[in-house]
């Protein structure tokens, strides 16, 4: 996760003084993936808008940055042509 | 078709993120997306002050934060007297920044009441965000004076749901004549960031009660993130309102009656009510409603 | 030119803070500290003082606002007493384990119920485990002065400091204090300029949660300042014994150089008990003072030193941990056990929640050693 790596105490700052950092990947909390139909798309960019941990890269069309995304399903429930899908990843055994 | 000539997608918030995905927050949390909305609007110049909330876990753990400001995680009760604090410090050394006390509903309505009322009354030029779940969520989904009655959590089974009303935290906000008070919600994204960018050019207390949808407290579906808090503007549950310099004006006046059932039965904290509890909730959401119409055609109150 | 002004304890206090160039104050009023405040509130108001005063609603919140403006950067101070001190125990441990360098007077003042509003040590006492410097104070001029010096050996260790003072007998008595020019103060406490604080072209988060991972190791951090604290005391305290012709040290000796016996006492106590040294002095009796001025971090070094050169050892405590014993007490038998010279420690409990201690009480108190159980808690004068 982290890249920020301490040897020991003397490493450390005095206090607990984080470094600006992108944090632990999401997206193996998820159990379902956001499937994208480009045909549907209006590039209305509400997908974008509205997902909660800035997964989706604003462009021509959305990107899911798939590391993160912890399929929350939102991009999904808000898209007004339904061109997002949720796919279900969840491993049965 | 060269790139540039291309269509691109909308863009109805500031494009600029401030904050890096991976934050360890649920599934459709709504106090996530809070905050990547309010540092949108707020933009760079800003340095947050977090009491222990949600945001204590969802900002990452030491050595890393997932904000591109600085913070300052704090005490419970303490976010309005250390951004305080924080803000005459920075005057003091003749450096200016934004101050964006973020706090949970527990923080604001309860453990953090004391401080906060004591920053607007000496109007710190502070930025106060209430995100509300309605809840204690970080510690489990514990009632807290902003849970709604007839509320399920983990401390009001549903063999005894809350008894007691929400606090109205806007009116006592707005009691203490500080310039700027504002509800919004996650499910009115432009209308939150357009009135942080407001606030942000008042001086003075400036307080937001941002209602967030909490899927794991709520017990709702996670897709439901903005869906839910829409539905409690238009059922008049949470009014969207600005009080200015004493000014009431409600953002968004439902044209639709729609009943609050629509909005408490896709929620399981409300699954055990019954019909007559629910018209309780609807008598008293329409007297607080007619009461803030009211409000508003006075004018200048204060 | 350095002035002289008569003033009392409080004041010394402001002064003090006044002259390190206290950047932000956040406080609260609670009595005996009053005075300290209220001419802060002046010096700001009338800008003698170039400080933002945050009249905060509760004692919690002016330590809160002073961590925040310590997080600015900023030099930060407070005053509080007894209950207020209480109510900031939390924020407290916040200061030291944020290593914010926070100055405090605390006037010392009995713990309720019953209320009192009179001295004791209790309350700063309880504060122990906290993380703070504590500084015990015997005089006006050593609170002026230690307040300057626990800013600049707080701001290099990056830990809090709490300079303590008695309630009423120092807090609300008049004594002459010598004021130094600004400019040699100045030399003497150079601007606060933090490793780390709140800033927008270098953001960090300060605080976060931390695993057990490295948890640990921030407290040994912390541990480390405390004993580089002692070694910074000594030698500021030196720099300013050179600078300004008044040396306390961590433990005042007074008459202790051929000593058999030693009284060991904090706070202003202890100007009484060099009286009583005097007159037990003129009796034949070799007896001496071992002041604790500082309590935290605790200067073993010190203690075991003339522990090492002494019979016996007679502690006063306005204190007590109840279900054990007198505070300073323990400490001194602490730091002496498994070490070669350990005499006879005797400890009384003295002049809870106010009760005079005139030089009688002092004699009386040596007088008692001579015959007491050590094995016991000694209590000295409780109406029973």
């Amino acid at each position: 996760m982290s890249e920020v790596k301490f040897r020991g105490a003397h490493d450390l700052p005095p206090c607990s003084i984080s470094v600006t950092h992108e944090l632990t990947k999401t997206g193996n909390w998820r159990n379902a993936k956001p499937v994208f139909h480009k045909e549907r798309c209006i590039q209305c960019g509400i997908c974008w808008k509205v997902c909660p941990n800035a997964c989706i890269k604003l462009g021509e069309y959305p990107e899911w940055d798939m590391d993160y995304c912890k399929g929350c399903a939102v991009c999904a429930e808000e898209c007004p042509k339904d061109a997002i899908e949720m796919e279900d990843e969840r491993v049965m055994i | 078709m060269s790139k540039s000539e291309k269509k691109m997608m909308r863009a109805t918030i500031p494009e600029e993120e401030y904050m890096f995905p991976g934050t360890v927050d649920c599934q459709g949390c709504g106090a996530a997306y809070a905050m990547r909305l309010a540092l949108k609007a707020l933009g760079p110049q800003t340095m947050v002050v977090i009491p222990a909330c949600c945001w204590s876990i969802i900002a990452g753990p030491f050595p890393t934060s997932a904000l591109k400001m600085p913070i300052y995680h704090t005490a419970f009760e303490t976010a309005a007297a250390v951004a305080s604090g924080l803000k005459a410090g920075l005057n003091i050394r003749e450096r200016d920044a934004t101050v964006l006390a973020w706090a949970g509903d527990g923080g604001t309505f309860d453990i953090g009441v004391q401080a906060l009322s004591a920053a607007a009354e000496r109007d710190e030029d502070i930025i106060y965000v209430c995100y509300d779940n309605e809840a204690y969520m970080n510690t489990g989904i514990q009632r807290s004076s902003a849970t709604p009655w007839g509320a399920w959590t983990t401390t009001t089974p549903r063999k005894h749901p809350k008894d007691r009303p929400k606090k109205n935290m806007m009116e006592i906000m707005a009691a203490h004549k500080i310039p700027y008070v504002a509800s919004a919600t996650v499910g009115h994204p432009e209308d939150f960031v357009r009135k942080l960018k407001k606030a942000k050019e008042i001086r003075g207390t400036r307080f937001f009660h941002v209602l967030a949808t909490c899927p794991t407290g709520w017990r709702s579906p996670p897709e439901l993130m903005l869906e839910l808090p829409r539905l409690a503007v238009e059922t008049r549950v949470f009014p969207l309102y600005e009080i200015e310099n004493g000014v009431y004006s409600i953002n968004r006046k439902p044209k639709q009656n729609i009943p609050v059932a629509e909005y408490l039965k896709v929620q399981g904290r409300f699954r055990h009510l019954t019909d007559q509890q629910i018209q309780y909730i609807q008598d008293h959401v329409d007297e607080t409603w007619e009461l803030l119409l009211k409000k508003e055609k006075l004018g200048r109150l204060f | 030119m350095s002035t002289v002004k008569v003033i009392t304890g409080n004041h010394a206090a402001s002064f003090g803070a006044r002259d390190s160039r206290a950047e932000v104050i956040a406080a609260y009023p609670i009595t005996p500290q009053t005075q300290i405040v209220e001419l802060l509130s002046e010096f700001c108001a009338d800008g003698t003082l170039k400080a933002k005063f945050i009249k905060v609603e509760s004692e919690h919140s002016a330590m809160a606002a002073c961590i925040g403006a310590s997080a600015a950067g900023a030099r930060a101070y407070t005053a509080t007493s007894a209950h207020g001190l209480a109510l900031m125990h939390e924020m407290l441990h916040w200061a030291a384990n944020g290593r914010h360098p926070v100055v405090m007077a605390n006037v010392n003042r009995a713990m309720g119920p019953p209320w009192s509003i009179w001295t004791d040590q209790n309350d700063s006492l309880a504060q122990r485990d906290t993380g703070w410097l504590q500084f015990y104070c015997e005089s006006n001029q050593e609170v002026y002065d230690t307040t300057m010096i626990a800013f600049k050996v707080c701001e290099q260790v990056l830990l809090p400091g709490m300079l303590v003072l008695d309630a009423f007998i120092l807090s609300h008595t008049y004594e002459p204090v010598e004021m130094p020019d600004q400019e040699l103060i100045d030399e003497f406490l150079p601007p606060f300029d933090p490793p780390y604080k709140m800033d927008l072209k270098d953001p960090h988060a300060f605080g976060a949660l931390t695993t057990p991972e490295w948890y640990m190791e921030l407290r040994y951090l912390i541990q480390e300042a405390h004993e580089k604290a002692l070694v910074k005391v000594r030698e500021v305290e030196k720099e300013f014994g050179e600078t300004f012709g008044r040396h306390y040290g961590p433990l005042e000796l007074y008459r202790c150089d051929d000593a058999e016996e030693v009284i060991l006492i904090a706070g202003s106590t202890a100007s009484t008990t060099k009286d009583a040294v005097d007159i037990m002095r003129k009796e034949g009796r070799k007896i001496g003072l071992a002041r604790i001025k500082l309590f935290r971090p605790f200067p073993n070094k010190e203690i075991r030193d003339i522990a090492s050169r002494v019979n016996k050892m007679i502690v006063i405590d306005r204190n007590i941990s109840f279900g054990n014993q007198g505070i300073f007490f323990n400490e001194i038998k602490a730091s002496l056990y498994q070490t070669k010279h350990t005499p006879p420690v005797y400890g009384f409990v003295a002049g809870l929640g106010g009760r005079d201690m005139k030089i009688d009480d002092i004699t009386g108190i040596v007088k008692q050693a001579e015959t007491c159980n050590i094995e016991e808690i000694l209590w000295w004068g409780v109406k029973l």
